[in-house]
């Protein structure tokens, strides 16, 4: 083949997956999936419990086998290239994996030697690190002493420890206060401005829409909506929320309610989804309700393309 | 990027070595109460059986009842400590406390930790090994530097009976489940492979039931050594020793592959 000269660099995408499957027990969890994420881009993975977040993102680390379909990190094949592609990735996993045996500065030693890192260099690096995520002052500290905060952070400092070109993050902020959310958005956001691509998933849409350039909605194991987050409000929901509660308001509602407008009730609350939410306001008033209004935000559109249906 | 020959070997890497390190490290934090269990119980064993029964027993195979046990004692007590931390601490360190998930998320495979989970309990098990070999020879319980050879051998055993308790912590969904495998298998072999008494005594399907397992070879090739002579025959022991331990290794690695990785 003739080839047109190539410049060997970075592939622009981190990663690339096409019609990813993955079935468990005949279910399929995973189901044709396809994703292209940029070098440098802030991706962001939402769906409800059991969409096929984790499962996905258990395929790209080759931590999960792959019923079909193909995934590419870094230019390199999963799983047959998981040991280099980990070697260039960071994982902030789920759940915690810090070892209770080990104290702050042993755990990242030895998670740093996992990477066959070792020496001056490490040390500063962790050093940097420590001092980054605020735990300088608890190196010799046992992990059971530590704060939830903490160890997420540690656990964050830990995964940057190879100075990874792609940082995935499965629900890095469940059970933390605001204070340490948002320290943990601080640090992404450096992580982003440095050129490190990210790839988070989360159950806070005010966290995906914080953060990410660009979000993709899973559900039944199917990407439903792909685009950045001010484009997904914009396409998939009516740009004002009416919110009034109270035993009254839903007759009034019902009469006053315009013909494009969307209604929708959950618990004694309703929400009223509309593009010209003044004059719906003024009918509800005069009926004697307070009615509330905000902009749409990511949730909505969560909401409406996932259904308020419990999931478990 | 080679291709995979086959999905069901194992082919661990030399990153290995950094998943025993761990181990060594958290093993020298905890290095008393350890100790205790791997190489006081057995020294107890060996002290109360060979004192308490040396007396009634009198020479066994031309040596003294307490020279007899402390070579068998270096076997099993190689098999206990390989056992237990195959068992109980893999198991913690699986389960518990995340450990090897954690291991996942660097450049470490499922292959390198079952591995260096199999050669830190080979380590634990010639460690204690190691210790009650000192105590013997200053006993006066070993005869000659031939008795250094035995260690190479314990290790290899080590290895097998912390391979085989892998298999069992890949099945295990509680700690209770390990007593059926001390239970049906660990206390079985210590009672029947010549350890306190010789194989020989035993009615002859006993026998072939003890030689169909590990332990007693590994008895059979130790014994000579710590005695002052050499074995009557290395090879055909050495094989089913490591028969073991390769199928147990290959079997441990595929079914924690199968419970961790889905």
């Amino acid at each position: 083949m003739v080839g047109i000269p190539q410049t060997p660099g970075p592939p622009l995408s981190a990663i690339r997956i096409q019609q990813l499957c993955k079935t468990y027990d005949g279910i399929a969890v995973v189901d044709g999936v396809d994703l292209e994420i940029a070098t440098g881009e802030f991706f962001g993975l939402l769906g409800p419990n059991g969409a096929g977040k984790t499962t996905t993102l258990r395929m790209l680390l080759g931590l999960t086998p792959i019923d079909g379909g193909q995934v590419e990190v870094l230019g390199l094949p999963m799983p047959e290239g998981e040991r280099e592609v980990r070697k260039r990735l960071g994982i902030v996993p789920q759940f915690d994996t810090l070892d209770p045996d080990f104290t702050v500065i042993e755990n990242m030693r030895t998670y740093a030697a996992y990477f066959g890192l070792s020496g001056a260099t490490v040390q500063a690096r962790i050093d940097h690190l420590l001092e980054q995520v605020n735990l300088n002052d608890k190196r010799g500290a046992r992990i059971n002493a530590l704060s939830g905060g903490m160890k997420r952070r540690l656990t964050l400092a830990r995964a940057l420890i190879n100075e990874p070109e792609v940082v995935v993050l499965d629900e890095p902020t469940t059970g933390l206060d605001p204070q340490a959310r948002h320290h943990l958005w601080r640090q992404l956001r450096q992580l982003r401005a440095s050129g490190v691509t990210l790839v988070l998933t989360t159950h806070y849409m005010e966290e995906a829409q914080e953060l990410c350039d660009r979000i993709a909605i899973i559900d039944h194991g199917r990407i439903i909506a792909c685009d950045r987050p001010s484009r997904l409000i914009a396409e998939h929901i009516e740009p004002w929320v009416v919110t009034v509660g109270g035993s009254e308001a839903g007759t009034a509602i019902e009469q006053e309610i315009g013909a494009r407008d969307r209604a929708h009730q959950v618990a004694d609350t309703w929400l009223v989804y509309t593009a010209e939410p003044d004059r719906l306001r003024e009918r509800l008033r005069a009926r004697g309700l307070e009615p509330t209004l905000r902009e749409a935000d990511l949730e909505d559109v969560f909401l409406k393309l996932t259904g308020h249906e419990l999931r478990d | 990027m080679p291709e995979p020959t086959s999905t069901w070997l194992p082919r661990p890497s030399l990153r290995f070595i950094a998943v025993w390190r761990r181990n060594l490290l958290v093993w020298r934090k905890l290095l008393v109460p350890s100790m205790l269990g791997n190489f006081g119980e057995p020294i107890l064993y060996l002290l109360a059986f060979g004192y308490g029964f040396g007396r009634l027993v009198g020479d066994l195979d031309g040596m003294s009842y307490m020279v007899f046990i402390a070579s068998g004692i270096i076997c099993s007590s190689a098999m206990f400590t390989a056992s237990f931390e195959g068992m109980y601490s893999a198991y913690t360190r699986m389960a518990e406390q995340n450990t090897w998930l954690g291991m996942l998320a660097t450049p470490l495979t499922l292959d390198d930790i079952v591995f260096a989970e199999a050669i830190w309990a080979a380590s634990k098990g010639l460690i204690s090994a190691t210790t009650i070999l000192v105590v013997a020879a200053v006993l006066g319980l070993v005869s000659d530097a031939r008795a250094l050879l035995a260690l190479p051998v314990i290790f290899l055993a080590a290895f097998t009976f912390g391979a085989l308790a892998l298999v069992i912590t890949a099945l295990a969904r509680s700690y209770d489940f390990f007593l059926y495998y001390f239970t049906l298998a660990v206390t079985p072999m210590l009672l029947l492979s010549g350890v306190f008494f010789p194989l020989q005594e035993l009615p002859n399907w006993v026998q072939t039931l003890a030689l169909a397992l590990p332990l007693a070879h590994v008895v059979e090739i130790v014994r000579p050594l710590m005695t002052g002579s050499w074995p009557a025959s290395v090879w055909p022991h050495l094989a089913v020793i490591v028969g073991y331990g390769a199928a147990a290794i290959i079997l441990a690695t595929a079914l924690i592959r199968r419970r961790l990785l889905r």
